[in-house]
């Protein structure tokens, strides 16, 4: 059916736009995945932002005389191998991810987002060698060149940022340039060219706002996935330095414990990355069904 | 048992509710009719009249937000309402079949046609072994020219018009009781639509199906059908035989609807074409009593009180109205007539093409779109440019504003001086003195732009004006364009087809062009909405004395709004002259086509002129006169050998054929049609 909504006089533009913008908020109320997601990032936002007033201890004070207890009402989640609170630890090594992680993603976006407008725009030889390039990278895990560039250059939360994120934005330059090829047809785009607009006008304010959908949509996917890559490569311990209680290091850190059945050391920040993951996950999902109505 | 009934389907009382936005919303308010066994059925309406939807809930192929909220169908004595799962399998599959508007969606991309048309048998429950032999008999029957050839091809290898058959062939296989053709040919040229029409009609006569036949395009309507129903916001207005319903209206509605179509030889010199003013009420609108009361010329308290019952005004003839006695005498919208201004004898052409070539590559196969056009358009004229697609209109209009680079040694010249090929070698003044009108609003306007911002930065970019100024401007233009200023904060969305036009309109209009190219302006519009914009345009042009190039496959919208039209055929002229005179014999053979293949509400039974085939390929054009394969007039040898020129027959009126004008005008005599008849 026809989404037309014939204007009479009587019925303001701004009423309607108010209206559809009504409409499309009620629609993500009634997705569950979106609620979710939203709830849990929320959820750690929130623990990220308050970190020293929620959690009940210092999370780099260690106490080598209850080091490995298991959880109590004073440790809730245990003590970790050198006696520092895991709930502590848990709660301050949000901060870490939840910086990093968008941060990249936005890099990478940003970035992307340029090299698909351009190639999709200008097709014929710029396109051809912006895409080739990208293709080049995409052949390459991003995981693997982070660890190559991050053993030559050594960690530290920056290179990660810049790691992580330029080695996302041939994905997301795939994904913008596929948009813009079908946007780049419309006629709305020769009008522009028939009143002499600049290319970068055409771009950026003609073609962007309307591949804005899939560009949203990817960048929450590729923040799922930034979260991902992060905690390996600190696991990996070529991310952020010790003593920080990133949850990828902790992990990295405390894993040989659970050879001795320590188990609470490594699991709740195994949890909280899973979490963190799956509710950026569902969001994107979520997201991507409301836009796509 | 009640398959004994006379009646193929018959639709009583049908409502039908959309749920959107969790809201009930009326889409069909009650419409009853009855297809009788071996009758065509004509469903008529503009767009969001329901048409398309009763279609659709004919064949339960309804959306899931769609509900059947009362009323019966019942299809080939069965109830289609009452029926589920296998039962209404089994009844899709042999009492009715569909034919959609597009065939190159309704085909399956990766299957071949023949192993589809195969398929179709299958399921009509032929044999595996005889589905083959069925299915090419089939393609014989909807006159196909080599079938066996056509099995083994894939869809996208096969022009529009063989899609449509073989889609056709495929609604045929389960030889159904029913026949739903949704604007089978609104996608198709003229002279092909005229083709599968034909067929249609043939096809009716040898397999007795009863057709219900959906368009919005009443010269279709009028040939195809028997009966017709006038379909109007989900209520039927008007029903009764399809001459006698076209000719003699009894409902204010279809008389405002038969007064919005340019007929046959109407010029722009007689008079602004009616319209229906304000808008039909949206789906889910609450309508009390009738429900063309807001619109009717012909209103009185009782029509807002009581709604009318559909009574008969005649034999088989009714309408829904209070005053079906003097619907007729329905005052007319459009009063005001267009004042001529008198031609200024400008010495110098607006536009002056010269020898303009365009060779262009698909798939590697090198064509030419354009093969040497040669065109003067006058200061205030309007130049009609007719041809169907692939001829090469499109093209020809790109190289004019900029879009498209031309061969080299094609020239353009505007006012005298050369035209760069590129827009963005033009001055500004030449890129503010050609502006276009594109067909589709939807893909004009950037749909996340406000009414407002897309005249500002048009006013900006092509004028220079800034701050109050521009402000002022903004409204002034959508004024000239009767665009109310309250809508200026709209997005396109919000706004109806017409309106999204208007500010198309306005945005070409915003630099004060010279010539404006209009690319099938009204093309996507109904014919109410475009008739509006056809004044508007008419309007426009005789304000500001500037002139235009009309492209449009309409031949009565082109020959009412041009001064002069040039037909193409393959990127060559074939005919070029004063509107009337090309419109009336002598003409050339494809002109002489394409006016006998146009759908007519004014001739009844007509002499039709059928062309052969499927337009040539432009990689491959014909040797000698292009025409010559199609052409049912065509000589002899010296067609297939020598191009003719394109030679000043008469003063003013150009044509590119051997046969002299002398024998032309003999040939084309209504009474030598008569004979050879």
């Amino acid at each position: 059916m026809s989404a037309t909504i014939a204007l009479g006089r009587q019925e303001s533009a701004a009423r309607l736009r108010r209206q559809a913008w009504v409409e499309r908020l009620r629609l993500a109320l009634r997705t569950p995945s979106l609620l979710i997601g939203v709830g849990v990032l929320l959820f750690w936002v929130i623990l990220a932002i308050f970190a020293q007033n929620i959690a009940p201890h210092d999370p780099l004070a260690p106490d080598i005389l209850h080091k490995l207890q298991p959880p109590s009402a004073d440790h809730r989640f245990g003590t970790d191998g050198l006696g520092r609170d895991v709930l502590s630890r848990v709660i301050y090594g949000s901060r870490g991810i939840l910086v990093a992680a968008p941060l990249a993603t936005l890099l990478g976006t940003v970035v992307g987002t340029a090299i698909g407008l351009i190639a999709g725009y200008f097709r014929g030889l710029v396109e051809d060698v912006l895409m080739r390039i990208t293709d080049a990278f995409l052949a390459l895990p991003t995981i693997v060149t982070a660890l190559l560039v991050l053993a030559s250059v050594g960690g530290s939360t920056t290179t990660v940022i810049l790691v992580i994120g330029l080695g996302f934005a041939p994905i997301i330059a795939r994904t913008v340039r596929a948009a813009v090829l079908s946007e780049a047809q419309l006629e709305y785009v020769e009008a522009a060219r028939l009143r002499r607009e600049r290319a970068p006008y055409v771009m950026f304010v003609e073609i962007l706002p309307n591949v804005m959908g899939p560009v949203l949509v990817e960048f929450t996917v590729r923040l799922g996935y930034a979260v991902f890559a992060i905690a390996t490569l600190s696991f990996l311990g070529l991310g952020i330095p010790p003593p920080s209680p990133d949850w990828g290091l902790t992990i990295s850190e405390q894993y040989t414990y659970l050879i001795s059945n320590f188990w609470w050391p490594v699991l709740f920040p195994a949890l909280a990355i899973a979490s963190l993951v799956i509710a950026v996950n569902m969001f994107a999902d979520g997201l991507s069904r409301v836009l796509e109505r | 048992m009640a398959s004994q009934s006379r009646a193929a389907l018959e639709v009583t009382d049908l409502k039908l509710a959309y749920r959107v936005r969790g809201r009930d919303r009326i889409a069909i308010r009650g419409v009853t009719f009855t297809i009788n066994k071996g009758e065509s059925y004509g469903l008529v309406g503009e767009s969001g009249s329901g048409k398309s939807t009763v279609a659709y809930a004919v064949m339960r192929y309804l959306p899931d937000n769609a509900k059947i909220t009362g009323g019966s169908i019942v299809l080939d004595g069965k109830d289609m309402l009452h029926m589920d799962g296998d039962d209404l399998r089994k009844l899709r599959a042999t009492a009715a079949s569909m034919v959609y508007q597009n065939p190159g969606t309704a085909l399956n991309p990766t299957i071949r046609a023949g192993d589809q048309l195969i398929e179709a048998f299958v399921i009509a429950g032929v044999a595996k072994g005889e589905a083959r032999e069925r299915a090419l008999a089939m393609l014989g029957r909807v006159q196909i020219s080599d079938p066996q050839g056509v099995m083994g091809r894939y869809p996208h290898q096969l022009s529009g018009g063989m899609q449509q058959r073989v889609v056709i062939a495929m609604a045929l296989a389960s030889d159904p009781t029913l026949l739903i053709l949704d604007e089978p040919t609104t996608g198709l040229d003229a002279t092909v639509e005229a083709e599968v029409l034909d067929l249609i009609r043939n096809l009716r006569a040898t397999f007795g199906t009863s057709v219900l036949f959906i368009s919005h395009n009443l010269g279709v309507i009028a040939r195809m059908c028997d009966r017709v129903g006038v379909l109007y916001a989900g209520r039927m207005v008007e029903e009764g035989p399809a001459w006698e319903l076209l000719t003699n209206p009894r409902h204010p509605y279809t008389v405002g609807l038969l007064r919005c179509i340019p007929r046959w030889g109407l010029s722009k010199e007689v008079g602004p074409l009616d319209t229906i003013p304000g808008f039909p009420p949206g789906i889910g609108a609450a309508i009390k009593a009738c429900v063309f009361a807001d619109r009717c010329g012909l209103v009185q308290d009782i029509c807002r009180a009581e709604e009318p019952g559909l009574d008969p005004v005649g034999e088989g003839h009714a309408s829904r109205c209070h005053f079906s006695d003097i619907a007729q005498t329905l005052p007319r919208a459009e009063r005001d007539m267009v004042k001529r201004p008198p031609v200024p004898e400008t010495a110098r052409a607006a536009l002056s093409i010269k020898n303009l070539r365009r060779t262009m590559t698909q798939q590697g196969n090198s064509f030419q779109a354009l093969a040497g056009v040669d065109l003067e358009i006058a200061a205030g004229e309007v130049f009609g440019l007719v041809g169907e697609s692939g001829s090469g209109k499109t093209t020809l209009a790109r190289s004019v504003i900029g879009l498209g680079v031309p061969d080299a040694g094609s020239e353009i010249d505007l006012e005298g001086k050369k035209l760069a090929p590129r827009v963005g070698q033009r001055s500004l003044d030449q890129v503010r003195a050609i502006q276009i009108v594109f067909q589709n609003p939807d893909a004009s306007l950037n749909r996340r732009k406000s009414v407002r911002q897309i005249l500002g930065r048009a006013l900006t970019k092509l004028t220079g004006v800034r701050g109050e100024r521009r402000s002022r401007r903004i409204v002034e233009l959508s004024e000239s364009v009767r665009l109310d200023a309250g809508l200026l904060d709209a997005l396109p969305r919000q706004l109806s087809g017409g309106l999204k036009q208007r500010v198309g309109i306005a945005r070409a209009f915003a630099g004060e062009p010279h010539l404006v190219i209009c690319d099938e302006p009204t093309s996507a519009l109904d014919v109410s909405v475009q008739a509006a914009i056809l004044n508007l345009l008419v309007r426009l042009q005789r304000d500001r004395n500037l002139s235009y190039i009309f492209i449009s496959h309409d031949l009565g919208v082109v020959r009412y709004i041009s001064d002069r039209i040039g037909v193409l055929y393959l990127g060559r002229l074939m005919e070029v002259g004063p509107a009337d005179v090309v419109f009336s014999a002598p003409h050339h053979p494809y002109t002489e086509a394409l006016l006998s293949a146009a759908p007519s509400l004014d001739v009844r039974e007509e002499h039709r002129i059928r062309l052969q085939g499927d337009i040539p390929s432009a990689a491959k054009p014909p040797s000698g006169c292009v025409f010559h394969t199609r052409c049912p007039r065509k000589l002899g040898a010296i067609c297939e050998q020598q191009e003719p020129p394109l030679l000043e027959e008469e003063p003013g009126h150009f044509l590119k054929c051997h046969i002299p004008i002398e024998d032309l005008r003999r040939l084309q005599k209504p009474e030598a049609a008569d004979q050879a008849g």
